[in-house]
C-alpha cells in the first residue's frame, strides 16, 4: 500500500553535530472515524509506530493515533557521532513493515 | 412531602427527562476531559508545570486535513537533563490522543514537527516528560475553517 518513503539526510556532518531529519510515507491513514456511501464505517489502518536508529541506537520513535494527516510527515534531530547509516521503521495496522536507510559521513 | 404513589411518579419522570437532557450534553464536552484523563495517566497525576515546552501551531488552520504541528522542549538532552517523551492531544478532536514522540541522547535536541487532523476549532496539547519525573505543559488554539476527520 505505502510507496517508496522519501528521507532527507544530509550527506555529511561533522562529529557530534546535531543534524535534521525529514522523512514522508505516502499513506491512507484510515482513521476509523469515516463512513462509506452505504453508512457503514470503513475500518481503521494506519501506520501506527514509527522509528529512526542510528547503528542500533534508538535516535526518535513516535506512536501515533489516527488524528495523524495522511502521509505521514516527521521532521526531527539527530546527533551524528560517527560515520553510519540511519534506519527508518514504519509499522502499519495490518502487520506490514516498511523500511529504509539512509547513510551518512562524518568528515 | 408524602411519599404518595402520585410524587413519587412525578419525581421519577423529572430524573428520567433529567438523565436524557444531561446524556444529550455529553459528548460535546467528552473529548475535553478524556484530554484531561489521558494528561493526568501520561504524567501520573502529577500537574504539569509552564515553560520549557513550546508548542508551535498555525492561529488559523484552512484545512483540518494537514495541520502542521511542531513542539520543542529546552533540555541539554545529556544526562538527567533528558526529555523522554512528550505526547499531544487535540482536546476536540473525536479520540484526543494525536502522537506521542520518545527522544533520547542520540536526538541531540527535543524537537519534532508534524501533521495533523483537526475535526474543528480546539486546542492542541503537548506535554513533555522529563528524566527527572517533572512534567510540563504547553497549549495553543488553532482555528479550524474546514475540519479533517470525514465527517
Amino acid at each position: 500500500m505505502a510507496s517508496k518513503p522519501r528521507i532527507k539526510v544530509p550527506k555529511s556532518a561533522s562529529a557530534g553535530e546535531v543534524i535534521t531529519i525529514k522523512t514522508l510515507i505516502s499513506h491512507e491513514m484510515e482513521s476509523g472515524q469515516r463512513k462509506d456511501k452505504d453508512g457503514n464505517p470503513i475500518p481503521r489502518k494506519i501506520i501506527n509506530k514509527f522509528t529512526c536508529t542510528f547503528e542500533g541506537q534508538t535516535v526518535f520513535e513516535c506512536d501515533l493515533d489516527p488524528a495523524i494527516s495522511a502521509n505521514p510527515y516527521f521532521e526531527f534531530n539527530a546527533k551524528v557521532p560517527a560515520s553510519g547509516t540511519f534506519k527508518f521503521t514504519w509499522l502499519d495496522d495490518d502487520g506490514s513493515v516498511y523500511e529504509a536507510e539512509a547513510p551518512i559521513e562524518v568528515k | 412531602m408524602k411519599l404518595t404513589r402520585r410524587n413519587v411518579l412525578g419525581l421519577t419522570a423529572g430524573a428520567a427527562a433529567f438523565a436524557v437532557a444531561g446524556a444529550r450534553v455529553t459528548p460535546a464536552l467528552a473529548s475535553a476531559e478524556d484530554a484531561e484523563k489521558m494528561i493526568m495517566e501520561f504524567t501520573g497525576g502529577a500537574t504539569p508545570g509552564e515553560g520549557k515546552v513550546s508548542l508551535n501551531t498555525p492561529e488559523i488552520a484552512e484545512n483540518g486535513n494537514t495541520v502542521p504541528v511542531s513542539v520543542s522542549v529546552e533540555s541539554a538532552m545529556e544526562g538527567d537533563d533528558l526529555v523522554e517523551s512528550v505526547i499531544i492531544f487535540a482536546d476536540g478532536n473525536p479520540s484526543p490522543a494525536v502522537a506521542t514522540f520518545h527522544f533520547t541522547e542520540m536526538s541531540g535536541e527535543a524537537l519534532a514537527t508534524t501533521r495533523i487532523r483537526l475535526a474543528k476549532t480546539q486546542n492542541v496539547i503537548a506535554v513533555a516528560k522529563m528524566k527527572d519525573g517533572s512534567v510540563f505543559m504547553d497549549k495553543k488554539q488553532v482555528k479550524v475553517t474546514i475540519g479533517g476527520c470525514g465527517g
